[in-house]
């Protein structure tokens, strides 16, 4: 690989820093205890109040069980196993050059026409050209400090607002709220953090693309944005080619708050690496993603494209606090393969003619193996609450499965509840209607499978959408026949 | 332009085609008709590529090509296309969007320039005019929630838009009132040409008052029994299948 001298002097910069000795000591051996525990908090140089924050959920956490509830196989992981900390991934860590690389994934890049250089990146290769972006990154950030918005890694946070962190991380989801979350809370590496202050509409979609160090945020990831009282904001997480970590296991905990009139627009395209032919190496990806609608008229809206990862098990809900405050949530997800995906939201109506709208969309294809599961509970003061749910699934192929298990609990008489399914297959009458107009099969697969998610692209931010749609085709390439 | 000799194509175990000769000139239009269960509508879908069906035996070649070796999309773009007898909904599918991916891979397998979407909208909305169809016809989704005349005006503006060399219309009439009817066969008139030629296949003469074709043949137990001009199908009015199948039979 030639490299340009650019690229040479600041590679080199960093080993002036001592950036490679420093490694060996910077990462953990397997296992986990309180002493794991506070060697994270003391490696990130964190303020006592994390520390403690870090234990506390450490402590409860060995009370807890892994869930069994969802519809997933797995063997059973060994904790203890995992190292809990790896400081940035050397470069002698990955694979030495593409040829290294799975060829089906590189396959993929150069179907989604992604530039050699971020191939390398997404895939883990030593690379000089990530500094790119760092540029970018900061040409970004000068724009919205002038809006006022804080847009920084979740560690700089706590050092520079351990003000806003104390108030609001785990405000939303506290550790005691699931197993994988409590493990996130005693040792998350690290994540985002963004702030928006009142009244402010951010002048971008922010994307952790652009944030400096976001590719090492490493397996125990943790977001959190606050959108104070008529601000917005539009994240978007991920990225259309796949990626590759060699860490199997994912548990992230994103935590959105909105206060009144505040909204949030969070999106996101998940395409992990889904493993080989036979799900060997794939990710496991145990989220918790939950927004806070705090305030009233405010409004929380969860768009998702899953078609990556081995095993996914993720419910992004919405706490509907504030009076007349709405929850969306709009999700498309792709099983093929051996993956498996148990997937869908909660709407936790708990304010007054607080709304709710839930578009779940579940293809299904090969062995893949698919359970939307949702919540909608009507509290007690939900009064004139409105929840429509639509969940339609799409099978390709006669080996796979989806299932829909939605949980429906009211309390308040004035509540309106529609709940619609369908499961569909790809008939062979429409292939072979599009066939006969021309149109190859896999052009005719990718033109009915986006039609049947149309509703959810449609809320996605447009240039993502084209990505999405882009990347859904890809995905069911030979998934027919 | 297409020649099938002694064609026979089974479905499961049942022989449906029974080696059935047609021969098929430029600009030609012949009317297939015959009692229910007499193979017409398998005849089209062989034709045309539908799986499901197991060739034994015959040729039919298109164009000069071996017409059965041929995958379905492969047949439209060689300038072949059905009109369904129960044209499919593609729910989410927009019509323009559709059609204009059609017409694109057609073109491209052809060698020509794929279409933009400027030359494409001014060609759509003229053969629109072919059909008296609305504008509003290219926001839907592609047959979804379309009436039974709307769905079998859409095939034939279809047809309009990819301008086939051979078109196989599948019981175009059934389901159509008078009105509609007309305006259907209007269109297919519109499309005649001395280059174009034309499967119609149907049940009733009725179709026939409107679309004059060329030529008759009577389909009965998978072969061709009776071929003659247009007056053939007036015969068959008057008389019914009958007359001719108790001679095919004994044949």
């Amino acid at each position: 690989m030639t490299s340009t001298p650019a690229v040479e002097d600041i590679v080199g910069s960093e080993y002036e820093h001592g950036f490679t000795t420093e490694i060996e000591s910077d990462t953990l051996p397997p296992g986990l205890d309180e002493d794991v525990v506070r060697a994270i908090s003391a490696r990130k140089g964190e303020p006592e109040f994390m520390t403690e924050w870090r234990l506390k959920a450490y402590r409860h956490w060995l009370t807890m069980t892994p869930p069994n509830w969802a519809d997933v196989d797995h063997p059973p992981i060994d904790f203890q196993a995992i190292s809990y900390y790896s400081a940035p991934k050397r470069p002698e860590d990955g694979p030495k050059s593409l040829d290294e690389v799975d060829p089906a994934l590189l396959e993929t890049y150069e179907k989604l026409g992604i530039p050699i250089e971020e191939q390398k990146a997404l895939a883990g290769v030593a690379v000089d050209a990530v500094f790119d972006s760092v540029s970018v990154a900061t040409t970004f950030r000068e724009t919205l400090a002038e809006a006022g918005v804080i847009f920084c890694s979740i560690s700089e946070a706590v050092h520079a607002y351990p003000e806003l962190v104390k108030q609001y991380l785990g405000s939303v989801v506290p550790h005691t709220d699931n197993y994988f979350a409590c493990l996130n809370a005693a040792v998350f590496s690290d994540g985002t953090f963004v702030y928006i202050p009142e009244g402010v509409r951010c002048p971008m979609e922010l994307s952790t693309y652009f944030r400096i160090n976001a590719r090492n945020t490493g397996q125990f990831e943790r977001t959190l944005i606050v959108a104070e009282a008529g601000s917005y904001v539009s994240y978007l997480e991920g990225c259309t080619a796949p990626q590759r970590d060699e860490n199997q296991l994912h548990a992230a905990v994103v935590e959105l708050i909105a206060l009144d009139d505040a909204e949030i627009k969070y999106s996101t395209v998940q395409n992990w690496y889904p493993g080989d032919a036979q799900g060997r190496g794939g990710i496991y990806n145990f989220v918790t993603k939950r927004g806070d609608c705090r305030g009233a008229r405010s409004k929380i809206s969860w768009t998702q494209v899953e078609t990556g990862s081995a095993i996914t098990w993720k419910y992004p809900s919405c706490l509907l606090r504030g009076e007349d405050a709405v929850g969306e949530f709009y999700s498309v997800a792709v099983t093929k393969g051996r993956q498996q995906a148990d997937t869908g939201t909660k709407m936790i109506h708990i304010g007054p003619n607080t709304r709710s709208t839930i578009v779940s969309k579940g293809i299904s294809a090969g062995e893949g193996r698919q359970t939307y599961r949702g919540l909608v509970r009507i509290g007690q003061r939900a009064a004139n609450a409105r929840n429509h749910t639509q969940c339609d699934s799409l099978l390709i192929g006669d080996r796979c499965t989806a299932n829909t298990v939605p949980y429906i609990e009211v309390k308040h008489p004035s509540a309106n509840m529609e709940h619609e399914a369908t499961t569909s297959k790809i008939s062979d009458d429409q292939l072979f209607y599009c066939r006969a107009r021309g149109l190859s099969e896999e052009d005719a697969v990718s033109m009915i499978v986006n039609g049947f998610c149309k509703e959810v692209f449609n809320e996605l931010p447009m240039e993502f959408a084209v990505e999405a749609q882009k990347l859904l085709s890809i995905s069911l390439e030979g998934a027919v026949g | 332009m297409l020649s099938v000799t002694g064609l026979r194509a089974n479905v499961g175990d049942k022989e449906i085609l029974r080696g059935l000769d047609l021969r098929i000139g430029p600009g030609e239009v012949h009317a297939i008709m015959g009692p229910n269960g007499s193979g017409k509508s398998t005849l089209a879908h062989v034709l045309s590529g539908r799986e499901g069906y197991a060739v034994t035996g015959g040729t039919a070649s298109f164009e000069g090509r071996d017409l059965l070796a041929l995958e379905p999309e492969e047949r439209a773009q060689l300038g072949l296309f059905l009109a369904f007898q129960y044209p499919v909904e593609l729910p989410g599918v927009n019509n323009t969007y559709f059609l204009k991916s059609a017409l694109n891979s057609i073109r491209k397998a052809r060698g020509e320039d794929e279409l933009d979407a400027v030359s494409f909208m001014r060609l759509i909305k003229e053969k629109l005019k072919v059909l008296h169809l609305d504008d509003s016809l290219l926001k839907r989704a592609v047959n979804a929630g379309f009436s039974g005349g709307e769905k079998k005006r859409n095939e034939i503006f279809q047809m309009a838009l990819l301008e086939p060399k051979l078109a196989i219309l599948d019981e175009t009439d059934s389901g159509l009132d008078i009105d509609a009817l007309r305006v259907v066969s209007e269109g297919v008139n519109a499309l005649r040409s001395p280059e174009r030629s034309m499967i119609v296949v149907t049940h009733y003469q009725r179709l026939l008052d409107y679309i004059e074709p060329d030529f008759v043949h009577v389909l009965y137990k998978g072969r061709i029994i009776r071929s003659g001009g247009k007056e053939l199908a007036l015969e068959l009015e008057q008389h019914g299948y009958g007359w001719i199948t108790d001679e095919g039979a004994a044949a």
